[in-house]
C-alpha cells in the first residue's frame, strides 16, 4: 500500500511536468493551429534561465592565495562572489543558494520576450503554410537553440540545486498512519507539484473568468467569426503564444533541480509532450492536463520491479502502448474536439 | 520510354546519368587540395545518399501522395535492417536473400501497424505510428537483446552457421557480404590528373535498386491508383461519397512505402553488415520526414535531395575541424586568421547541428516548397518565357505540400 | 596554434603526381596494396572518432583535446609529455616511422551507426590507418567491428562493458580502459572495509549491454564476499526522472542501492536518489549507502555535490602520482602538458586516448610497420611502464590491459572546482585479473588479424 501511494505521488509529480509543456503546447496548436517542435526548446530555455541566472549570482573576483596551489602547482585563486562582498557572506550566500526561485522572476520577462520574438519574427509567417512547413522550421529552431545554448554551457548536465532550506523529505507516512520513513517524499517534489497545480489553475481561470480568456476562447472555437466582430484576434493569438512560452519557461525552471540541466532535455520531453497532447484530445486543454497526470501515474506503476518482474520491459514502452490502446478505443483521445488536426 | 511519358523520360534519364556519374560528380576537387575535405565521392557516404534516398522516395508515396504522416517509419528501415543481418548469419552472405527478406519482413511489419494506425488520421495517425516506432526501439534496445544485440546492435560473428555459406574465412575473417561473389567493399580506383575517383561494387548495386525504385514511384505517381491516393488527400469525404473507400488505398501506400523502408535497411546492412537500435529512434523517423519536407514534399526527386543534403551535412561538415580551419585560412594574417577561424568554428565539426539547424530554416522560410523548389526558381531565372514556367523541368506532380 | 598538414591519401598523392606528369589516367583497386591505406607519402593518418554531438559530447571533446596533444608529442612538439617517462624508447618525437602524424576528427553521436558511417568515411576518404576514440560500448564494439572488417587497428576509447574484450573481442581491436569485471573486483574489498560484509544491495541497471556486464560482475563480486542481492531493476535508457524507481527503494529491504548507471542516467537517478533522502536514511540498523561502480570526473561535476562520499572505480586520476608516488609516473607529465595547453586538468576519458595513440604509435615504431598484423603482434603481450597506470600488460588473449584500478570516493570538501574525487585505494593488477575464458567473457573469439587488402 506505501508503495501504491509513493508511486501516486511519483506519478503526479512526472505528470506536473508532462501537462504543464503539454497545456502550452495545446495552447498554440487550439490558438495558433501551429504544430510548435521547439516547444520542448522552451521548457530547456527555462531551466537554463535558472542556470543563468545562478552564474550571475556568482560572477567573482579572483584572489590568488600562495598559501594553497592549483592542480599545475601555481597559487590557487579563490573566486569570491561579488554578491557575498556587496551583502556580507551570509545574506550573499544566501541569495546565491535561493538562485532558483528567484529564477522564477528572471524566467518571466525572458520567457515573454522570446515567446514574443519567436511569434512575431516567424511563426506567424507559417499560419497559412502546411503543416508539414511548420514541422520543419520549428524543429530548426528548436536546433539552433539547442545548440545555442550547448556552445555557452555545454553538453554536461549542470547541478542546481534547491535553496538548502527546501532540501530534505517529508515523512508523509507518519501523518496519514503509516510507519516512519515508509512514505517519504522530497519538498522540492511536492513544490513542483503545488507549482504546477498553481500555474494550471492560473491559465485556466484566466481563460475563463477574463474577458481576454472569453475572446480566445472564442477565437479558437472559430476565428473568422471572431475576427469578423471587430476583434482583433492575432494580436491576443501573440500574446496567448507568450503565455504558452511562459508556462513551459517556467516549467523548466521549477524543474532543474530535480534533474540537472542539460541542453537536450527539451528534446527528451518533445516527443512525450506530443504523445500526451494527442492522448488528451486535440483542441482540449483539460485533457491535455488529465493526459499529462495519467501517463505520469502510469508510468511510475509500470516502473515498480512488482510490474517489471512479471511483464519484462514494461516500464519502457507504457506510454506508448496506453497511447495506442486510447487513441483505438477513443478516436479523439480523452476530450478532443471534432475536425481539429484530422 | 518504359510507359513514361517524355518529360518523366527525361527526368528518369537525368537521375540515371546522375547516380551513374556520381563518382565523378561528387569529386569534384583534387585529392590534397584545401577543397577536397568537401568531396562526398567515397563509398559510405554514395551508397548512404542512394539507400536514404529509397527510403525517403517510399515515403514520400506515403506523405506526399495522401498525406498521412508517419512519424515511425524508421521502425521499418529497422525491421528491415535487423531480418537482413539474421539472413547474413543463417544463411549466407550473398546479399539477394537478405535484401528479399528485409523488404517482405518490413512489408509485414508494416501491415501490421498501418492496418491498425491507418483507423485514425491526422495527428492521431502520426502519434500512433511513432508510438509504435518508439516501443520498437525501446524493446529493441533492451528487452530484445538476445535478437537484435541491444546497445551494440545485431553483428555477425565467427561462430555463425551460415548454412549456404561459410562462418569463416581460411583466414579466419567473417566472409565479406557480395553478390554472387562480387563483394560489396571492391572498388576499383581511377586517379585522372590529381583527382582520384572511386567505383564501388556496392554504390553500383544501390544505385541499381534506387533507379529500379525510383523508377516504380514515378509509375505509382502516374497512375490510376496514385489518382486515388490523392484523392485521398485532397478529399476524402468526396471519395467516399462516391463510392470509394479510401482505407484499402492508403494501407497499400502505406505498406509499398514500408517496403521501400525495409529495401532501405537491407541495403544498408549488405553493405555495412551491423544494425543497430538507434535507426529505430524517432530521430531517426523524424529525419525521414525532414528529408522530405526539405527536399520538397510530393515531388519525385525532392525526397532524394533532402536525404542527400541531409547526411552530406552529417558526414563532411562534421568533420570539418580546428586544424582545417587553420589550413583554409592560412593565407590570412595571424590575427585575422584567429578571427575568421573562431567565426566559422560554431558552425562544423560539432557544431554542424547549428548549421543543419539553420539550413532547415533558411529552406523553409525562403523555398517553400522545398529544394525542388530553389532548383525552379534558378531554372525560371534561365529560362525566357515565364508562361511555362509551372511546367517544371523536375515534373512535379501536385506542388503543394502535404497536411 | 599549429598548422596541420591533412593528408588524405599518401599514396594517391605519390601516384597522382606521375598521373599528372604523364597525362595518363592509372586506374587501381585497394588489392593492389601491401595493406589497407599502407601510407606511403611522408604524413600517416590517425581518424579520431568521438561523440561531439549528443550527451556525451564533453566527454568526447575531452578526448580529442588529448588526442590532439598525442599528436603534436609523435611529432616532437610541446613538452613530449608522457613520451619522456613511457618505459619503451622507440618513439623519437618525428613522427611514426619517421611520418609526419596527421589526423581527421569524426563525430560518432554515441550511435553505432553514425559510428560507424564517420569510422568508413576516415578509412575510405582520409585513408586511416589506425581509428580510436568513442566514449560507449556499443559505439566501441561495432566500430571494433567494422575495422576488424576493413583492416584496420581500432584503439578503444572509454569502454567499460565487458563485452569489448569480451564476446564482441575483435583481432585488430584493443583496448585499454578497464572493465566491469576489474570494476567489481576493485571495488568489492573497499566496499567490505567500509560497509561490512551484512549487507542487502538494490541495483538500478540501465537496460542495455553495459549494465547488464556490470551489473553481473559487482553482484557476483559482492554476493562473494557475503553481501546479499535484494532485487534488480532494469531502468530504461530514455528515463529523465528516477523517482519511481528510487521509491520502491524505501519500502524494500535493502540498506545499499548500487547505481549501475552512466553519463545523464548516472547523474539525474543519483541527484533523485539523494532527494528521496536515501542519504540519511537508517535501515536494519545501520547507514544507508549509495555506490556507482563507473563514474568519470563530468559525471561527478554534473551531479554536484550529491557524489560527495559516493565509491566508485575509474581508470586513472589526475592525482595519481601526487597522492601514491612513483608507481604512476607519467601522471603529473601528462596532466602538466594537458593543464598548460588547457587549463584544466584532463579527465579518465582524454588519458586513455592519449595512452592508446601513443601505444600504437610505439607499436608501429618497434614493428617498422604500419601493417595491422604486425602491429597486433608488437601489441600483444607487450609490457610496458610510465603511462601513469604503473605496470602495464596488453593481453594476447583477448586485448585487455591489465593494470592497477583507482577505488574512488567524491571528495567531501573540494580544494578547487577540479577537486571532485578523492582515491581511495588503488586495487593491484593480481587482483583484478582473471582468466581470459573467464565465464563473464565467455563466447566470441578473437579471430585473426586482418590487413585488408
Amino acid at each position: 500500500m506505501d508503495a501504491i501511494i509513493l508511486q501516486v505521488l511519483n506519478g503526479l509529480d512526472k505528470g506536473s511536468a508532462y501537462a504543464l509543456i503539454a497545456l502550452g503546447l495545446t495552447l498554440i496548436f487550439g490558438t495558433l493551429g501551429v504544430v510548435n517542435f521547439a516547444h520542448g526548446a522552451l521548457f530547456m530555455l527555462g531551466a537554463f534561465c535558472a542556470v543563468t541566472l545562478s552564474r550571475l549570482l556568482a560572477i567573482s573576483h579572483e584572489t590568488a592565495d600562495p598559501t594553497r596551489t592549483d592542480f599545475l602547482g601555481n597559487p590557487l585563486k579563490v573566486q569570491t562572489p561579488y554578491v557575498e562582498e556587496w551583502f556580507g557572506p551570509e545574506i550573499g550566500g544566501t541569495i546565491v543558494e535561493w538562485s532558483v526561485p528567484l529564477g522564477i522572476l528572471f524566467a518571466i520577462p525572458i520567457m515573454i520576450a522570446v515567446g514574443l520574438a519567436m511569434e512575431r519574427g516567424l511563426i506567424r509567417y507559417f499560419y497559412k503554410r502546411p503543416h508539414a512547413d511548420q514541422i520543419l522550421v520549428t524543429f530548426g529552431l528548436a536546433i539552433v537553440l539547442q545548440e545555442v545554448i550547448k556552445y555557452f554551457f555545454g553538453a554536461n548536465p549542470i547541478p542546481t540545486p534547491a535553496p538548502p532550506a527546501l532540501v530534505g523529505s517529508l515523512d508523509f507516512g507518519v501523518m496519514i498512519g503509516f510507519d516512519p520513513g515508509s512514505i517519504i517524499y522530497p519538498y522540492w517534489r511536492l513544490i513542483y507539484f503545488v507549482f504546477a497545480a498553481i500555474l494550471i489553475a492560473a491559465v485556466f481561470a484566466f481563460l475563463q473568468f477574463t474577458t481576454f480568456g472569453m475572446v480566445v476562447r472564442a477565437g479558437m472555437a472559430d476565428r473568422e467569426t471572431v475576427g469578423l466582430l471587430g476583434i482583433d484576434i492575432d494580436k491576443r493569438f501573440t500574446i496567448m503564444f507568450a503565455i504558452a512560452a511562459v508556462v513551459a519557461g517556467l516549467a523548466g525552471v521549477m524543474y532543474a533541480p530535480i534533474n540537472s540541466p542539460n541542453y537536450h532535455m527539451g528534446m527528451d520531453f518533445l516527443v512525450l509532450s506530443f504523445v500526451v497532447v494527442v492522448v488528451g484530445g486535440m483542441g482540449s486543454l483539460g485533457g491535455a492536463v488529465l493526459a499529462g497526470f495519467l501517463l505520469g501515474v502510469l508510468e511510475s506503476f509500470a516502473s515498480m520491479p512488482q510490474v517489471t518482474n512479471v511483464v519484462p520491459g514494461i516500464n519502457q514502452i507504457v506510454i506508448y502502448l496506453v497511447a495506442i490502446i486510447i487513441l483505438l478505443t477513443r478516436p479523439r483521445g480523452l476530450l478532443g474536439r471534432k475536425g481539429v488536426m484530422e | 520510354m518504359l510507359g513514361l511519358n517524355k518529360k518523366d523520360t527525361s527526368l528518369f534519364l537525368i537521375v540515371v546519368a546522375l547516380t551513374v556519374f556520381a563518382p565523378f560528380i561528387l569529386n569534384p576537387f583534387p585529392v590534397g587540395s584545401d577543397l577536397a575535405q568537401f568531396n562526398a565521392g567515397y563509398p559510405d557516404l554514395m551508397q548512404r545518399f542512394l539507400i536514404f534516398g529509397i527510403f525517403a522516395i517510399g515515403f514520400n508515396i506515403l506523405f506526399g501522395l495522401t498525406g498521412y504522416l508517419s512519424f515511425g517509419h524508421a521502425a521499418f528501415l529497422g525491421v528491415g535492417s535487423y531480418a537482413g543481418v539474421w539472413m547474413m548469419k543463417l544463411l549466407t552472405m550473398n546479399v539477394v536473400p537478405a535484401i528479399l527478406v528485409s523488404v517482405v519482413v518490413a512489408g509485414l511489419f508494416s501491415l501490421l501497424v498501418g492496418w491498425i494506425s491507418l483507423r485514425r488520421s491526422g495527428i492521431y495517425f502520426s502519434i500512433l505510428t511513432l508510438a509504435f516506432a518508439q516501443m520498437s526501439f525501446a524493446l529493441a534496445y533492451s528487452v530484445l537483446t538476445p535478437i537484435t544485440g541491444g546497445e551494440t546492435g545485431l553483428q555477425l560473428s565467427l561462430s555463425d552457421p551460415r548454412v549456404f555459406g561459410v562462418s569463416a574465412t581460411p583466414q579466419g575473417s567473417i566472409p565479406l557480404t557480395n553478390f554472387f561473389g562480387l563483394e560489396m567493399r571492391d572498388s576499383a580506383e581511377l586517379a585522372l590528373g590529381g583527382w582520384l575517383f572511386t567505383f564501388n561494387a556496392g554504390y553500383y548495386l544501390c544505385a541499381v535498386l534506387m533507379l529500379a525504385a525510383f523508377y516504380v514511384a514515378i509509375r505509382i505517381f502516374r497512375s490510376p491508383f496514385g489518382m486515388m491516393l490523392k484523392a485521398v488527400k485532397s478529399n476524402q469525404q468526396r471519395m467516399q461519397y462516391t463510392g470509394l473507400n479510401p482505407k484499402p488505398y492508403t494501407l497499400a501506400a502505406f505498406v509499398i512505402s514500408g517496403m521501400y523502408a525495409g529495401l532501405a535497411g537491407g541495403l544498408m546492412v549488405s553493405m555495412d553488415p551491423l544494425a543497430g537500435a538507434e535507426r529505430m529512434f524517432w530521430t531517426a523517423s523524424g529525419e525521414v520526414v525532414l528529408m522530405t519536407i526539405l527536399g520538397g514534399a510530393g515531388t519525385l526527386i525532392g525526397p532524394v535531395l533532402g536525404a542527400g543534403f541531409i547526411k552530406y551535412m552529417e558526414n563532411i561538415v562534421s568533420k570539418i575541424n580546428e586544424g582545417i580551419l587553420h589550413t583554409w585560412f592560412g593565407f590570412l594574417p595571424d590575427g585575422l586568421e584567429d578571427f575568421v577561424v573562431a567565426v566559422f568554428y560554431p558552425f562544423v565539426g560539432k557544431g554542424w547541428h547549428l548549421t543543419l539547424g539553420i539550413m532547415f530554416m533558411l529552406v523553409v522560410i525562403f523555398l517553400p516548397g522545398g529544394i525542388v523548389e530553389g532548383g525552379q526558381r534558378i531554372a525560371r531565372l534561365f529560362r525566357r518565357r515565364p508562361a511555362r514556367a509551372h511546367e517544371r523541368s523536375v515534373g512535379a506532380p501536385s506542388s503543394s505540400a502535404a497536411e | 596554434m599549429n598548422k596541420l598538414t591533412i593528408n588524405r591519401r599518401g599514396l594517391i598523392k605519390s601516384t597522382a603526381v606521375v598521373g599528372a606528369g604523364l597525362a595518363m589516367p592509372h586506374i587501381f583497386t585497394r588489392r593492389a596494396n601491401a595493406f589497407t591505406n599502407e601510407p606511403t607519402g611522408s604524413t600517416v593518418t590517425l581518424g579520431f572518432n568521438v561523440p561531439q554531438t549528443g550527451p556525451y559530447a564533453d566527454e568526447g571533446l575531452d578526448q580529442l583535446r588529448a588526442y590532439q596533444l598525442a599528436v603534436e608529442h609523435l611529432n616532437g612538439e610541446g613538452d613530449g609529455g608522457m613520451l619522456n617517462t613511457f618505459s619503451s624508447k622507440a618513439l623519437s618525437g618525428n613522427g611514426i616511422l619517421g611520418k609526419k602524424v596527421a589526423y581527421v576528427t569524426g563525430d560518432t553521436q554515441t550511435k553505432s551507426d553514425a559510428a560507424r558511417a564517420s569510422a568508413r568515411s576516415m578509412i575510405e576518404k582520409d585513408g586511416a590507418v589506425m581509428i580510436t576514440g568513442g566514449s560507449s560500448s556499443g559505439v566501441a564494439v561495432a566500430v571494433q567491428a567494422l575495422c576488424q572488417e576493413a583492416g584496420v587497428i581500432f584503439m578503444a576509447g572509454l569502454t567499460h562493458a565487458n563485452d569489448t574484450t569480451g564476446k564482441d573481442k575483435k583481432a585488430n581491436g584493443f583496448r585499454h580502459f578497464f572493465n566491469s569485471y576489474m570494476s567489481g573486483a576493485a571495488l568489492a574489498p573497499v566496499l567490505e572495509t567500509a560497509y561490512g560484509t551484512d549487507r542487502n544491495a538494490y541495483y538500478l541497471t540501465a537496460d542495455y549491454n553495459w549494465g547488464y556486464t556490470t551489473e553481473q560482475a559487482i553482484r557476483e563480486a559482492t554476493e562473494a564476499m557475503g553481501w546479499n542481492t535484494v532485487e534488480t531493476v532494469l531502468t530504461p535508457l530514455a528515463a529523465t526522472d528516477f523517482s519511481s524507481y528510487i521509491a520502491p527503494v524505501l519500502n524494500s529491504d535493502a540498506d545499499v542501492l548500487v547505481l549501475v548507471h552512466y553519463g545523464g542516467n548516472m547523474v539525474n537517478s543519483l541527484t533523485n536518489a539523494v532527494q528521496f533522502g536515501l542519504r540519511e536514511r537508517q535501515k536494519n540498523g545501520k547507514q544507508f549507502e549509495i555506490v556507482v561502480p563507473l563514474y568519470s570526473e563530468l559525471m561527478a561535476k554534473g551531479a554536484g555535490a550529491n557524489i560527495k562520499g559516493i565509491f566508485g572505480s575509474q581508470n586513472w586520476d589526475w592525482k595519481l602520482e601526487n597522492m601514491l608516488g612513483d608507481r604512476y609516473v607519467g601522471t603529473n607529465a601528462f596532466v602538466r602538458s594537458f593543464g598548460e595547453k588547457y587549463g584544466f586538468p584532463p579527465s579518465q576519458a582524454a588519458h586513455t586516448g592519449y595512452v592508446q595513440a601513443i601505444l600504437y604509435a610505439d607499436a608501429v615504431e618497434r614493428a617498422g610497420s604500419f601493417n595491422p598484423c604486425a602491429v597486433a603482434e608488437a601489441l600483444e603481450g607487450f609490457e610496458f611502464d610510465g603511462l601513469g597506470n604503473g605496470p602495464t600488460l596488453y593481453r594476447a588473449d583477448d586485448h585487455q590491459c591489465f593494470k592497477d584500478v583507482v577505488v574512488v570516493k567524491g571528495k567531501e570538501n573540494p580544494e578547487d572546482e577540479f577537486d571532485l574525487v578523492e582515491i581511495v585505494e588503488v586495487t593491484p593488477t593480481e587482483q583484478v585479473t582473471y582468466a581470459p575464458d573467464h565465464p563473464q567473457f565467455a563466447g566470441g573469439e578473437l579471430g585473426s588479424c586482418n590487413p585488408g587488402a
